[in-house]
């Protein structure tokens, strides 16, 4: 197959589909706005249905519908958006109705909103923090697969870099291994049997056969959130054996902050960088061992501070932390800023080494 | 639905309702209150989907509300959705399964206070699901305070003095704007405050349960249902408080059928 030149969002609907996506409802913010445009003239021709909907609880209410009916099927926005849907992402977490939302976030500023989560009750979102557009085809089929794997709802995190560069790509369909069956989805078939299905967040089930009930389903869900963190925590980084300085961001910040340090390294100096693939789970462990020798860590991210928390409650001794990044957007306030530069990452390294050296 | 023949005698004594179990029910014990009108709507609707033969092909959407309890007991496939939204979810659901009846339980305040964007939209999209409204004028769940659709000079626990129009404004007659838009293909409103008005609203729920099989749009059946305990009246005293407070801002019967209107 010859690569195809593509916009990240059409790269990721197309991935998308290939994973066997049939149903997305959302609604036009930027950067998000081309994948409803994308979804619309493309899940129709591969017999899916696309839904423009009124408002963004809406569309993912839908998604929790088609879900729940047992196909795949996903909402997106950015951050803005999202906030929106936070009941709905936490009703899919405690009632197990896998669904895909993609944030194609305009800054870095939505890591609490993914990580933390605003719904009500004991969940947590596994969310996908892609580099570049190569690995944003990978993880917008992975998220289908978790989400059906687990039962739960799976962020994808992009931002207007990865939504808007082209790249030349080529979309196979990924294989993640095999998956339960979804013996849980409402086909309408049940009826009358004695033994129909029911999706409720209260895990009451029916009078044939009643479930655990509200206190009981929530510990399991929770005990099912613990067991994904100690399984799906995915992490890159390079040079972390013998830095002296380890260098930490997510997205395209985290693919900035590698090429910069690459770029340092073929200079001489002993830096590494540590990437958090997943941000939930964040992959604490590994970033306990890749800093254990080095003298500082550094977090890059477009915000005031967020990821910096976790970098924190992992790194051993949490005084080596510092944050190089900032809030930094564009003058429309809709997209990444003059901070997401390799050459403004490079001084502000330099400077923390300096600083470190003394 | 059997036919019964009256050139002979029956065969079989008659029985009451009260005295069998629909098979869509795993029990006939409910939840709610004495006077309640709910059980006896949601009977009706499970009777129908029988009667339509779509026991095997249906799914439930639930709102928020004392009807909720019938998650546990209805023998159909149902999730019980967030409070407004059961016409979102079943459009995710009717959308990817559109052989499957697909039907909304929700109550005045789950439709007309919290989910009113819902189902209006649902009714634009002109989508082929069914949607029961049970229509108390009150959040009974919580004890009995104002919806949008509680009546002018309702008492309830937050309009201690009956609602005022000046200060808590005017309900929203939900079937009306429905079947005002074009999505729409059956909309009427019932009620269970006694039995020639059952009877009626068995028909209607069954009408709108047809217009979605004949993929028409969207069928809104709006049934009035007692709340004695959310109205602070005697249980016996329900069906007359209803029918001298909702259902003279609510009238009963069709509004609006086009099956009908295409002759």
């Amino acid at each position: 197959m010859a690569l195809r030149l593509l916009d990240g969002s059409e790269a990721i609907v197309d991935a998308a589909i290939t994973a066997g996506a049939r149903f997305y409802a959302g609604y036009p913010m930027s950067p998000a706005t081309e994948l409803i445009e994308f979804m619309a003239k493309k899940l129709p021709e591969s017999g899916g249905v696309c839904i423009n909907a009124a408002t963004e609880i809406e569309g993912v209410n839908m998604a929790l519908g088609a879900a729940a009916a047992g196909f795949r099927a996903a909402t997106g926005s950015c951050g803005q958006g999202l906030a929106l849907m936070q009941e709905a992402i936490a009703e899919a977490a405690l009632n197990e109705t896998p669904i895909v939302i993609f944030n194609m976030a305009r800054n870095q500023q939505d890591y609490f909103q993914a990580t933390r989560g605003g719904g009500w009750g004991d969940y947590r979102t596994i969310t996908l923090a892609p580099k570049d557009i190569y690995e944003a085809v990978e993880h917008a089929q992975l998220a289908f697969h978790l989400a059906d794997k687990y039962r739960v709802p799976v962020i994808f995190m992009g931002d207007n870099i990865l939504a808007r560069t082209q790249m030349g790509v080529e979309i196979e369909k990924r294989d993640f291994g095999a998956l339960p069956e979804k013996d849980w989805q409402l086909d309408g078939t049940s009826g009358g049997s004695g033994a129909s299905r029911q999706i409720w967040t209260f895990g009451g089930g029916k009078t044939n056969a009643p479930g655990p009930g509200p206190s009981e389903h929530w510990k399991r869900i929770a005990e099912k959130f613990d067991m994904i963190a100690g399984i799906e925590a995915r992490h890159e980084a390079a040079f972390t054996d013998d830095a002296q300085t380890v260098v930490t961001g997510f997205g395209t910040g985290g693919l900035f902050v590698e090429y910069v340090v690459r770029e340092l390294r073929s200079e001489g100096h002993k830096v590494g960088f540590f990437r958090p693939v997943t941000l939930w789970p964040f992959p604490g462990e590994a970033l306990e061992k890749a800093t254990e020798n080095c003298r500082q860590v550094l977090v890059f991210e477009l915000n005031a501070g967020q990821m910096i928390d976790d970098v924190k409650l992992n790194v051993t001794d949490r005084r080596k932390v510092s944050a190089i990044g900032g809030v930094s957007f564009d003058e429309s306030g809709l997209n990444l800023g003059a901070l997401m530069d390799a050459r403004v990452i490079r001084e502000r390294i330099l400077a923390a080494m300096e600083v470190s050296n003394q | 639905m059997s036919i019964v023949q009256t050139a002979k005698p029956p065969s079989i004594p008659s029985k009451k309702v009260a005295d069998f179990k629909p098979s869509l029910l795993q029990t006939e014990e409910h939840h709610l209150c004495p006077g309640c009108g709910e059980p006896v709507a949601i009977r009706m609707v499970l009777e129908v989907i029988e009667e339509l033969g779509l026991a095997q092909k249906n799914v439930c959407v639930i709102g928020h509300g004392c009807y909720g309890s019938f998650v546990m007991t209805m023998d159909v496939d149902c999730t019980l959705c967030l409070h407004g939204r059961a016409p979102a979810v079943s459009t995710g659901i009717k959308r990817m399964r559109p052989d499957v009846a697909v039907w909304t339980l929700q109550g005045d305040g789950d439709m007309t206070s919290e989910g009113l964007a819902e189902i209006l939209h649902a009714t634009a999209r002109g989508e082929n699901i069914t949607c029961i409204l049970l229509n108390n004028g009150v959040f009974g769940d919580t004890g009995g305070q104002m919806t949008a659709s509680s009546v002018v000079g309702q008492r309830t626990k937050n309009t201690l003095e009956g609602r005022d129009p000046d200060y808590h404004g005017y309900p929203i007659v939900i079937g009306d704007m429905v079947a005002s838009m074009q999505g729409s293909a059956f909309v009427a409103r019932g009620s269970v405050h006694n039995a020639a008005a059952v009877a009626q609203t068995r028909r209607l729920i069954r009408k709108g349960f047809e217009r979605q099989q004949e993929k028409r749009g969207l069928s809104l059946v709006e049934i009035l249902t007692m709340c004695p305990t959310g109205w602070f009246v005697p249980a016996a005293g329900g069906a007359d408080y209803m029918m001298e407070s909702l259902g003279k801002t609510y009238p009963l019967g069709e509004i609006k059928d086009v099956a009908a209107s295409a002759g």
